[in-house]
């Protein structure tokens, strides 16, 4: 009896419902669409009235000179990416090996270690980064009055220190994300737990961390145009004070694009090899 | 003081006594997992724990070779007091061989890697050495063809089976197994407990922390029934699985039996 009746109930539920649902649905798109075309029509104004307004040909004499753009080759690869390069080169293999010390520290067993290790995460990352590079390169020669040896050793303790801190809270996530598992299974066959660190445990946080630490390089490499507060010589320009340099000589913007374009030309390959090598670890795994 | 953490044996013939533990209490925070261990094992002893959920078993035997630190008591062995704390826990740890739940293999190295990366880097054996009695031991559970490939390319019974071999490689005096079939697809577990029977035929020492009641029954010299952090009954598997005297242990092996 109740199967005789489910059918007709179910078919006058269903009427119902698609009635009423087609009904709001119907109204609900037409709105949407009458939105969108607002959007659009609003979007063509707005362009309309830059590409009116605007002086074109003023924009691509500033901004694209073909002439003052070549005249930033070779120059700009050969000496101000090439600079750049290094910053990030020392910065990043500096702020790796600290980081991963301090990483260690800040998880340690020994309260004296994590004390040490989390107010140095904390006054690192709270600090902006202009701030800890001028502190570096003006502030301890004036309390030690000696100056560092090294064209590029200032600038590159400098941000070896500002990435050490973010390094350090991304290689201790990564020790965290490992599972405990592995700790517990070197440990079980005997290894102890510093030779369990670094056999076992850290090899997995890396791949792990690939993606931040990917990042943080990005970061960095961004981070040397900084540098340039130094009163960096002719030999030290990084890019953007190459860019700037050429701006002020040229009187013309285009040197700040030909940097624009270098830059894209580091980073771009660099994100495009991080993935790549994520890629690799996650089907190794 | 002795480099290498030894005690004096608690009695003559300790060694003969691998496993000693005396008056054993764990507690987490508020929670009293063990209350008042005592628990000898001799050499060549396969032991299998019983026992619901919760009721500490698991926390015994990795007090027994220190993952958990006791709160209380003495766990001796191989002569060597774990609980004393000169004592060199890591050499300890060398002669026991422990295999897990969740297997814990090193998923960065390839089969012959895990099983011979403590062979390096503790026992500082050569790299033709470690590997030679790797693969022998990856031969004694039936996997050395698979010394290449990394363990996320093995069933889960496959490895187990390299995580007994990573154990075996350092030619461990006895062997703690904590629940090493629970994660298994039930078609795998046999291949498992193939390898461990076949262990146990050769003399091995072994606490076994286990569901597999036929298992227990069939290959264990010892089973101990715990619940609520003590040791409720133990004795023979004919005594303690099919003729429990205690009412807790009838009670939970007609929960566990039920399906049989």
């Amino acid at each position: 009896m109740v199967r005789d009746q489910l059918p007709s109930d179910k078919n006058t539920l269903i009427k119902e419902g698609t009635k009423t649902e087609r009904g709001t649905a119907v109204s609900k798109r037409q709105r949407a669409k009458l939105v969108r075309i607002g959007v659009y029509v609003a979007t063509v104004l707005v362009l309309v009235f830059v590409g009116l307004t605007v002086d074109w040909q003023s924009i691509q004499e500033s901004f694209f000179n073909p002439e003052i753009f070549r005249e930033q080759f070779p120059d700009i690869v050969t000496q101000a990416a090439r600079n750049t390069l290094i910053f990030t080169f020392f910065g990043f293999t500096g702020g790796l090996a600290v980081g991963l010390v301090i990483a260690v520290m800040r998880i340690s067993s020994i309260r004296a270690y994590r004390w040490f290790a989390a107010p140095y995460i904390e006054l690192l990352r709270g600090l902006p980064a202009l701030l800890t590079i001028l502190i570096i390169g003006f502030g301890v020669p004036i309390a030690t009055g000696t100056q560092l040896p090294g064209r590029y050793t200032t600038g590159s303790l400098a941000l070896a220190l500002v990435a050490s801190a973010y390094i350090a809270e991304n290689i201790r996530a990564g020790i965290e994300a490992v599972p405990r598992g592995q700790m517990e299974a070197a440990r079980s066959l005997g290894m102890t737990y510093t030779r369990a660190m670094i056999s076992i445990v850290i090899p997995q946080a890396f791949r792990i961390i690939i993606p931040p630490l990917t990042n943080e390089l990005v970061l960095l490499l961004k981070d040397t145009s900084l540098i340039s507060v130094l009163g960096v010589t002719e030999a030290t320009r990084e890019i953007t004070r190459f860019a700037r340099d050429g701006v002020i000589d040229s009187a013309n913007a285009t040197p700040f694009i030909a940097a624009g374009v270098v830059y894209l030309a580091i980073t771009i390959p660099l994100t495009r090899a991080a993935a790549l090598i994520e890629r690799r670890a996650r089907q190794a795994r | 003081m002795s480099n290498d953490g030894s005690v004096a044996p608690e009695t003559p013939g300790a060694t003969d006594t691998p496993i000693q533990i005396h008056d054993l209490y764990k507690s987490f925070g508020d929670l009293e997992v063990l209350k008042g261990i005592d628990l000898h094992i001799e050499r060549g002893d396969v032991v299998c724990i019983i026992g619901p959920s919760g009721s500490g078993k698991s926390t015994l035997l990795r007090c027994v070779n220190h993952l958990e630190v006791p709160t209380s008591g003495r766990v001796i062995v191989d002569g060597f007091d774990l609980t004393d704390p000169d004592c060199d826990v890591d050499k300890v740890r060398r002669g026991i061989g422990m295999v897990f739940q969740l297997f814990n293999l090193f998923p960065q190295l390839t089969v012959l890697g895990n099983v011979t990366i403590a062979q390096r880097r503790v026992l500082k054996r050569r790299k033709a050495e470690a590997r030679e009695i790797g693969i022998q031991a990856l031969e004694r559970v039936g996997l050395a063809e698979k010394a290449d490939e990394y363990p996320i390319n093995l069933s889960g019974g496959q490895q187990q089976r390299v995580a007994i071999a990573r154990s075996l490689a350092m030619n461990p005096d006895m062997m703690l197994f904590d629940e090493v079939t629970s994660a298994l697809d039930p078609e795998l577990v046999g291949e498992v407990l193939g390898v461990m029977r076949s262990l146990a035929e050769e003399g091995m020492t072994m606490l076994v922390v286990t569901h597999e009641m036929g298992f227990a029954r069939n290959v264990a010299d010892r089973v101990i029934f715990m619940d609520d952090g003590q040791i409720v009954e133990e004795g023979p598997p004919e005594q303690v699985i099919v003729d429990p005297q205690h009412e807790r242990t009838q009670q939970f092996l007609n929960m566990v039996l039920e399906d049989y």
